[in-house]
């Protein structure tokens, strides 16, 4: 708990802005249905209506209610990225470490499938994937969210592990005959926690916007609410020709608002693992003035004796410059 | 040299799997693909029927799978992807060569305009680490993490509709002006292509600029960059020559890793804009079931973006010398 | 002995969230034209520091907290004042920056641009201070590799095609690129094996020769100073303990690290004996306790030990038979200096000389 709580104040502004709004939104998706006024698909006769009070975010093409849509839109969406980002972690780490510390052949061949399908551009195969496949649905769209999605972290942990893998206390464990499985558990994934975290959120990432994507080209079940749909809809039923801005907006702006969580989420645990990112930020300002950090170094009696521009503009107006002569009152 | 070497090793075997998934793929999945070629395109040929269970596998098996695949193979090389369903008998090579310019130049331009643009913000924000243009990141971030196509969609909005100022959509307005070298045309077609652009700069650069600046930011600290501090160098050459010219190394390897989703997103933009480019081919091909020019504009895409890593990867070498003696990573 | 560079009474603090290190603290050094002074301590001594703090090349969370940096060179001061270093502006920082004073950094492999051209990195150090035209520039390039004993071909190479040896020549050579008048060696040659070591220092004695820069020559090294340098300073938690020259810290170490630091490493002749290393580890540096730092690992405090004001000032009208100072157990010549009170004024006064 106490560890909590020291990361908790260790995080930057942008990141604690960014976990604010992240649970917002969980738990959006967690009470939604609940709270939701009306079914999103129940059609009534008010069609394209702007937002009132009887339908804060307005109606679709259907008269179906938007912000019901929404907040159905958002508990899916939320849990289709999750259980992505979940089953991509574990494969990547597992993949990752794997290949790491096994080396030799399981290295090159594990390699060499990650490389793979890191370089073949995911969209179009997901596209064709999904396009060939006669249901779409969650699930579909899932396990292929997550096949093309592991060689990311896969490649960023191997790494990780490679530079772990070198260092002393690897090899003292291993001296001292320690299992390997071990060793992995005990002594590297420890080490890993942040970057394992942060290619969770990254995944989610990945998986949020390549989901919304497929779903607003129409790839995924157009019957189901997930925000994606809800613009594929909008799209589909020409809501931009029509001006009517509040079918587009919200679901649009909920994506974009969780992603931006998730964004400000993962530049804050940058910063909480590279502390030369963090080194700089809170020294910033010495004796009031900001400190670059190619500046040569700052020396305090001069930075102390040093008012800048205002304010030796507004010392050149008191008594004591003046008795000074200072030159910026000096001809009184 | 080897470092090059290799490189196109790796994209050989890369561009075997994109084919060999792309025989399989339709092969693999529940349900017949061709039965459902049947249902909605019933004025087939026999023959051209025939032709499309050699790509995308049968009813009644055409031979064994190892000699369809081989057959396929053949056909890839010679460049026959076969005959469009939705445009009968158009051959999906012509109608895919009609698309690609559009994509190039538009997406092609603008992501290299995203990434230099982005780079160059970097640069600045990371040596001004904790200045305004630093500070302004979870700005651009937005900008990033929303989903690129609802930002298009505000600014068709804003720009098109409301105001008129820009087109709503489309490469040209084709009752106006038709392809050709002419001034009309192109000035038509770049006016259309100004939104699709911007959207995909707005949208891209902050990823850019974040990587750069973070990049940056180590690099500074490097004994380098202190030493040509302490040889009294100018801020610019400091800046440029020795903090810059190496923090681009990482940053080109970034961009090369990101080929992949920087074309996919600029796809789901041609779609948005109705952008006679390959993406939104694509999507047509999709909703039509029109598996053919799906497969082919599957690898067409594939193999550009093997390409373009490609040619990242010289770049990267132009860069750094040490490559040139290197392993490739 | 005219001094060119006169540290007084610098302090140098790393601010953090959990108070300031004090890396450097009121610490007195001068050093004279053309002479060899060595910056001797172990890591964490804050000699690092002090030689980037003095250039002002630290980067943030530093701040230099006081004390002044005082350069005599004829170029600057044109025979009036000495120039503060740190109350310069930008620009006349970098007119001495390099021109004045040079650096020799510890690792050459990554004080080396690993994309630029040994020649490219040469020339600009050339350029930025010295007006000539190109062909001329790259002529003293060729110059200074040649100095250093590197063929002339290795101009077009990059860092990563040198060995370490050679890496180390071109960051001296660099270094003498705008004929410094003072060079500062940050361990220049720990990162060497032993007969490139050798090597090196030979060169850099010889280039001291010839071309006449006064040398501050930092290491942990304290055997190779003894052969080095013209006078010796002894670092210890952000504090000189001594300073003097080499041949007295040799035959009279006076303050007990110093000895024990004499007594870490064996002679290459002489009868066998015990090394004895130097128990305990230096203090945390973010509390400064008063008087000495070596107290909680010296076997020979005394109650004034913490009670010495340790930055080792000249006292006023000293003469070179040190008359004037009223400190107890301070040792005053002109070369010998500390203000460890065990040596008492009556041992001070065995070698002739007035406390």
């Amino acid at each position: 708990m106490k560890s909590l709580a020291n990361i908790w104040r260790n995080l930057p502004l942008k990141a604690k802005v960014g976990v604010g709004l992240l649970g917002f939104f969980i738990l959006a998706a967690i009470i939604g249905p609940m709270v939701q006024p009306y079914d999103p698909s129940a059609q009534t006769p008010l069609t394209m209506a702007a937002p009132s009070a009887q339908h804060w975010f307005g109606t679709t093409q259907e008269g179906q209610d938007i912000l019901s849509q929404v907040l159905t839109g958002i508990r899916l969406t939320l849990e289709l990225a999750l259980a992505v980002g979940v089953i991509v972690t574990v494969v990547s780490v597992l993949v990752g470490v794997t290949s790491a510390f096994l080396g030799g052949i399981w290295d090159d061949v594990l390699s060499l499938i990650t490389n793979v399908f890191l370089v073949l551009p995911p969209l179009p195969l997901l596209i064709v994937l999904l396009g060939y496949l006669s249901q779409q649905g969650q699930t579909p769209t899932i396990i292929v969210l997550s096949l093309l999605g592991w060689p990311w972290g896969a490649r960023v942990i191997r790494a990780q592990t490679l530079a772990i893998r070198g260092r002393d206390f690897i090899d003292a464990s291993r001296e001292t005959g320690e299992k390997n499985w071990r060793i992995i558990i005990f002594d590297l994934i420890p080490n890993e926690i942040s970057l394992i975290a942060a290619s969770f959120v990254n995944t989610v990432l990945y998986a949020i916007g390549a989901s919304v994507a497929l779903a607003f080209v129409g790839l995924t079940n157009v019957n189901s609410w997930s925000l994606g749909t809800i613009l594929f809809w909008a799209q589909t039923d020409s809501a931009l020709q029509s001006a009517a801005w509040w079918w587009f907006v919200p679901a649009g702006l909920a994506v974009a608002l969780i992603g931006t969580s998730l964004v400000l989420l993962n530049s804050g645990l940058d910063e909480l693992g590279s502390p030369r990112l963090r080194a700089t930020r809170g020294t910033a300002k010495v004796a009031g003035h900001r400190i670059w950090p190619t500046d040569p170094t700052p020396v305090l009696a001069v930075l102390q004796a040093d008012r800048g521009r205002f304010g030796s503009f507004l010392y050149s107006f008191s008594r004591r410059s003046m008795l000074e002569g200072n030159a910026a009152g000096g001809d009184l | 040299m080897t470092y090059l070497l290799r490189r196109l090793a790796f994209y050989l075997v890369a561009a075997f799997v994109a084919i060999t998934l792309n025989f399989f793929i339709p092969r693999a999945v529940p349900g017949n693909p061709a039965e459902i070629i049947l249902s909605k395109y019933p004025d087939l040929t026999p023959q051209a029927f025939k032709a499309l269970e050699q790509m995308i596998g049968g009813v009644v098996g055409t031979g064994s799978l190892w000699s369809q695949y081989l057959h396929y193979w053949s056909n890839v090389f010679h460049f026959n992807f076969g005959v469009d369903l939705a445009n009968y008998p158009t051959p999906v090579s012509q109608i895919i060569d009609q698309a690609i310019p559009w994509t190039l130049i538009l997406v092609g331009t603008a992501t290299v305009i995203a990434f230099l643009l982005g780079t160059g913000l970097g640069i600045l924000a990371g040596w001004r680490h904790g200045g305004w243009l630093d500070r302004s990141l979870p700005v651009w971030m937005f900008f990033q993490a929303a989903p690129y196509f609802f930002i298009a969609l505000v600014l068709v909005d804003f720009f098109a509709i409301e105001h008129h100022w820009l087109p709503v959509g489309q490469g040209f307005n084709g009752e106006v002006t038709s392809p050709g070298w002419t001034w009309a045309f192109i000035s038509n077609a770049l006016e259309h292509s100004l939104l699709p652009a911007f959207t995909i700069v707005l949208t891209s650069v902050a990823g850019w600029m974040l990587q750069m600046r973070n990049v940056m930011i180590t690099t500074i600290s490097e004994d380098y960059v202190i030493a040509a501090q302490a040889k009294g160098l100018s801020k610019g050459r400091t800046i440029f020559t020795y903090a810059a010219r190496n923090a681009l190394l990482p940053q080109l390897q970034g961009f090369g890793l990101a080929l992949g989703f920087v074309v996919s997103g600029a796809l789901i933009m041609e779609i948005v804009f109705s952008y006679p480019g390959i993406g939104y081919l694509l999507l047509e091909a999709v909703q039509n079931k029109d598996f053919p020019l799906m497969q082919a504009i599957f690898l067409v895409i594939t193999f550009a973006v093997l390409v373009a890593n490609l040619v990242v990867d010289l770049i990267i070498v132009f860069f750094d010398p040490r490559a040139r003696t290197r392993e490739a990573a | 002995m005219a001094p060119i560079l006169e540290i007084d009474d610098l302090s140098v603090a790393y601010r953090s969230a959990g108070g300031d290190v004090h890396a450097v603290e009121h610490v007195n050094l001068t050093l004279n034209a053309g002479e060899v002074v060595g910056l001797c301590g172990e890591s964490g001594s804050g000699k690092s520091t002090l030689a980037y703090g003095a250039t002002r090349l630290l980067r943030p969370p530093a701040l230099i907290t006081g004390g002044s940096v005082r350069y005599r060179g004829r170029r600057i001061t044109q025979g009036g004042d000495p120039a503060d270093v740190l109350t310069m502006s930008n620009r006349e920082l970098a007119r001495i920056r390099w021109r004045e004073v040079a650096i020799v950094f510890q690792s050459a492999m990554n004080a080396l641009n690993p994309v630029l051209r040994v020649q490219d990195q040469i020339l600009d150090a050339i350029t930025a201070h010295l007006k000539m035209p190109k062909h001329e520039a790259r002529e003293k390039a060729a110059t200074l590799l040649d100095l250093v004993g590197i063929p002339r071909d290795r101009l077009r190479a990059y860092p990563h095609e040198l060995s370490g040896g050679m890496r180390q020549r071109v960051m001296i050579a660099m270094a003498l690129a705008a004929d410094p008048e003072v060079v500062i060696m940050d361990e220049p040659t720990t990162a060497l094996d032993v007969v490139v070591q050798r090597d090196i220092l030979a060169q850099i004695v010889e280039l001291k020769e010839t071309l006449g820069f006064a040398v501050l020559f930092i290491t942990h090294d304290l055997s190779l100073l003894l052969e080095l340098a013209d006078r010796i300073a002894v670092m210890y938690a952000g504090r000189l303990l001594e300073t003097g020259t080499a041949s007295a810290i040799m035959r009279e170490p006076a303050h007990p690290y110093t000895r024990g630091l004499l007594n870490s490493f064996p002679s290459l002749h002489g009868p066998r004996r015990e090394l004895v290393g130097i128990p305990g580890t230096p203090p945390d540096l973010r509390d400064t306790l008063p008087g000495c730092p070596f107290i909680p690992r010296c076997s020979f405090t005394v109650p004034a030990c913490s009670e010495v004001d340790m930055s080792l000032a000249r006292p006023t009208g000293t003469g070179t038979n040190g008359e004037g100072s009223d400190r107890p157990g301070l040792i005053t010549t002109d070369s010998h200096l500390t203000a460890c009170p065990i040596v008492t004024p009556e041992e001070a006064s065995k070698e002739g000389v007035l406390s």
